[in-house]
């Protein structure tokens, strides 16, 4: 299995490089277009920025490349806000392959912080990356943006109010938690999205 | 649903060894920190905290690489503090893959710390530790474990710790550290229902009843504890089942 993830300038890739190392992969860190073209599985993990990100992938036309991957595409957490078409974070243009626009929560009580930063249980759909996760998943989020729930989404959380956990479409597959900070249930993510 | 409430044990890690102390004091060795960090995430611990209570150049490699370990052992979020002086620190530990730091005394001397640290990485990577004691003239921060009073207030300290970005105020109640009667609840509370950033829970653990007070009556959004859980006089998953039956929103 040939497992790339995609390198730009959104930091804490590597907690995702030794999650796959735990489960006895060895992906390639990349942002050449041929190597991501040819691989069977593209991870694209990300924190950070969605405007300096984009710029970025922008500058490399990592973007465009990303849009016409074939093979099933893992965003994980900003990965799957730049999936989407906008983000209100920096007014950022977006990949646009959910048709979904990115907003930054909105407190409404004392209790609502932001950023939203801890474990939520999702309320999850049938979907073969969703499978086997166990009466209670309970998942690790870290995150001040959101994606609210639309055609999609395949896994709601509710924080301030319901919004995407995880979407799927197409060969895109999304979440917005840390699956490789999440414990056992974030590594069934990960193995669900590997044996896809 | 909402968040969660927090697990978190805490390792003080010294020449890569955990130790335990009571009130700062008595070390009693408790083993590997990666294997127990490890026992812990599979109980269902739902964060860790590892503190490098080593003072030389020496430790400081050894317990890098100790984080270099637990990050690609462990798949849940770990903080790691403990002599923390600049932003060079941070970054070393944060590049060996912690996902948070906590930064204490530099803080207090150098409140600039917080602000760099969190324009440089985002806030939800920097907790502030503060260690306070009830004085006469009310709850003021400590340094150097206990040893040298400082004239900040704690409340004002964590005002100010929240103005400047930390993402999150570790307390610990030097009254009540090591003596296992309850967490300083009402301290917490004022702290929770005024700052706008998650409190973290700390120091006077000694049964189940004191994390769900502390969640209950202190407001607190984890709670951290070290002895209890290491000499396993309470079990995390007993804990968590208790919680819940109590109504508390905890990861099962």
């Amino acid at each position: 299995m040939n497992v790339a993830i995609v390198k730009y300038n959104a930091g804490n890739i590597y907690s995702v490089v030794n999650a796959l190392k735990r489960l006895g992969i060895e992906p390639t860190l990349t942002d050449d277009a041929e190597l991501l073209m040819k691989a069977d599985k593209v991870l694209f993990p990300g924190q950070g920025h969605a405007g300096e990100a984009m710029d970025y992938l922008r500058a490399r036309k990592l973007d465009l490349l990303i849009r016409d991957l074939k093979q099933p595409v893992f965003g994980i957490c900003v990965g799957q806000q730049l999936l989407c078409r906008h983000s209100e974070e920096g007014d950022t243009e977006c990949i646009g392959i959910f048709d979904a626009e990115v907003k930054r929560f909105q407190p409404q009580r004392h209790e609502d912080k932001v950023p939203c930063m801890g474990w939520q249980e999702l309320r999850v759909s049938d979907n073969p990356i969703l499978k086997n996760l166990g009466q209670h998943p309970y998942v690790y989020f870290v995150h001040s943006y959101y994606v609210p729930v639309c055609n999609e989404t395949i896994a709601t959380a509710d924080y301030i109010l319901p919004y995407s956990a995880s979407m799927h479409k197409d060969n895109f597959y999304t979440c917005q938690f840390h699956p490789e900070k999440s414990g056992k249930v974030g590594e069934q993510i990960i193995k669900n999205f590997i044996d896809l | 649903m909402g968040l969660a409430k927090r697990i978190i044990p805490c390792l003080d890690v010294k020449d890569g060894e955990t130790v335990k102390g009571t009130n700062f004091v008595n070390l009693r060795s408790a083993g590997d920190p990666v294997e127990l960090g490890k026992a812990y995430s599979e109980q269902g611990a739902d964060e860790l905290c590892f503190l490098d209570i080593t003072a030389s150049f020496e430790g400081r490699k050894t317990f890098t690489d100790m984080v270099t370990r637990v990050a690609k052992e462990i798949n849940i979020p770990f903080t790691v503090g403990g002599g923390i002086n600049e932003l060079a620190d941070v970054e070393r530990l944060l590049y060996a893959g912690a996902d948070k730091v906590s930064v204490n005394s530099a803080a207090i001397r150098r409140p600039e710390l917080i602000s760099e640290i969190t324009s440089r990485f985002g806030s939800q990577v920097c907790v502030v530790a503060i260690d306070a004691r009830f004085d006469a003239d009310g709850w003021h921060c400590y340094l150097k474990g206990g040893r040298e009073r400082t004239e900040r207030g704690l409340f004002e300290w964590a005002h100010e710790a929240q103005e400047r970005g930390a993402g999150e105020i570790l307390f610990t109640s030097m009254d009540h550290d090591g003596v296992k009667e309850g967490y300083a609840n009402e301290a917490l509370r004022e702290l929770a229902d005024n700052l706008s950033i998650p409190i973290i829970a700390s120091g006077g653990a000694g049964k189940k009843e004191h994390f769900r007070d502390t969640f209950i009556d202190g407001h607190a959004d984890a709670a951290l504890a070290a002895s209890v859980f290491h000499f396993g006089e309470i079990p995390i998953p007993e804990l968590k089942a208790y919680l819940k039956a109590e109504g508390i929103n905890v990861r099962m």
